[in-house]
């Protein structure tokens, strides 16, 4: 694991205002994801310019702002290394399982 | 808003090598990009990708933040309360566009000061749509109409472009681009329905802003000496003239059912091709106004380096606000 600038950003960071990556919950009940970054002074101001740019269309009904810098991400060289070992274990996935034809609800 | 990317006549680099690459890498990270993966910021990528990529990106996001400008113009003036509302929201998609851009580019390690620093010395080229003055109210409608549907005629590829980052902002961008096409287009609905100066003023925005919209979509392919490897790369979708032509097909007849007339005497219906043929475009013009000799260039970054040093005291005031309130925290 390597501690990047953040999952986005991997450049100079902006000399003058922190990065901030920004996440919108669409409507309650769903999990906010993640849409895009800003620059701003401060939390306050990073949520206001994630509302001007990211909420101008009623995209969401909540917003979380992150300072970049916070975030750890993997490393693309450790692809294989992370990944992969899930491609071999199919069984676990239901359809991996044969059941005789005519048996329901399961 | 949009820019293909710009580069002035007399500049050579064309497509940058890829010489000094390791092979090995170069291989793998071409058949990812041929195999329609998405390229992320963190995975390899040569040199002159990056490079390309940070060039069009930051042309593209200047253009959204010009693009601004001769709209905003129009703020003030425009003919009701409705039209007001819709516009000032037109322009502040506009601005938003621009950040969504910067950002994707700031992925690729160039840092937000350096670009907007290209911008305001006049390094950094933006559409040349924009060095041309708005005149009337019936340029607003043009400009939604034309230049916008330009746009979205080149954006709606670049939602599949290979750099990820890129890609995810276009998607948001082509979202909200399609209200900014049709809003322009009621404008010159109306106009042209209307009485016949009105008429008239829409005719002749029409006339003005033709030539300059095919103009958007870049040099023709065998003058577009970056256009193989952008779309080897899958940069670029689509080439300028394959764009160029689709967008010319789709808006003739626009033109015809609310009663204007495209101002070019060879634009023909080509049976055979299913596609109208065109008449040449002067690109000396084109050139001219990239070098930035347009009638407005000069104010367009004059209009930008002072919004831009007016707002110094406001970035200022937050910072200290910043440092202060962090520091009151630190010692609690």
């Amino acid at each position: 694991m390597s501690k990047a600038s953040s999952s986005e950003a991997v450049g100079p960071t902006n000399s003058s205002w922190p990065l901030w990556e920004v996440f919108v919950r669409a409507k309650n009940g769903l999990a906010h994801k993640h849409v895009g970054s800003v620059h701003a002074a401060d939390e306050r101001m990073a949520i206001e310019a994630a509302r001007d740019v990211y909420t101008r269309r009623m995209e969401g009904v909540s917003l979380w702002v992150v300072p970049s810098s916070a975030i750890v991400a993997s490393d693309p060289k450790e692809t294989t290394e992370l990944f992969e070992p899930a491609a071999d274990k199919v069984y676990r996935h239901p359809t991996f399982y044969t059941i005789p034809e005519g048996v329901k609800n399961i | 808003m949009y820019t293909t990317e710009l580069k002035d006549k007399n500049q050579k680099s064309a497509a940058l090598s890829v010489a000094d690459e390791d092979p090995e890498k170069l291989a793998a990270f071409e058949a990812r990009v041929a195999a329609d993966d998405f390229i992320e910021p963190k995975d390899w990528m040569p040199e002159a990708y990056r490079k390309t990529l940070i060039r069009q990106i930051s042309q593209h996001a200047h253009s959204e933040i010009v693009g601004m400008l001769p709209e905003g113009n129009w703020i003030t003036r425009a003919p009701n309360l409705r039209r007001k509302a819709i516009l000032l929201a037109k322009v502040q998609d506009e601005g938003g566009h621009g950040l969504y851009l910067y950002a994707a580019a700031e992925t690729l390690g160039i840092s937000r000061e350096e670009m907007i620093e290209a911008l305001h010395s006049g390094r950094a080229k933006y559409s040349t749509i924009f060095n041309y003055p708005t005149l009337t109210w019936a340029d607003i409608g043009a400009i939604g109409w034309l230049v916008d549907g330009a746009a979205i005629m080149n954006q709606v590829p670049l939602q599949r472009t290979s750099y990820g980052p890129y890609a995810r902002a276009m998607v948001r961008i082509c979202k909200e681009e399609s209200f900014h096409q049709r809003q322009g287009y009621e404008i010159m609905c109306v106009l042209a329905a209307g009485t016949p100066e009105q008429k008239r003023m829409a005719q002749d925005a029409l006339n003005r802003w033709w030539w300059p919209s095919l103009m958007m979509f870049g040099p023709p392919d065998d003058k577009s000496p970056n256009t193989a490897q952008s779309v080897r790369w899958r940069i670029k979708r689509e080439t300028n003239d394959e764009l160029r032509q689709k967008f010319v097909d789709v808006t003739v007849p626009q033109a015809e059912a609310i009663g204007l007339r495209v101002p070019d005497p060879a634009l023909k219906w080509d049976e055979a091709r299913g596609a109208y043929d065109f008449g040449d475009i002067n690109w000396e013009e084109f050139y001219a106004v990239v070098r930035g000799e347009g009638a407005t260039a000069k104010e367009r970054i004059q209009a930008r380096t002072s919004a831009w040093e007016d707002g110094a005291w406001v970035r200022e005031a937050a910072a200290t606000h910043a440092s202060k309130r962090a520091m009151r925290l630190a010692a609690e």
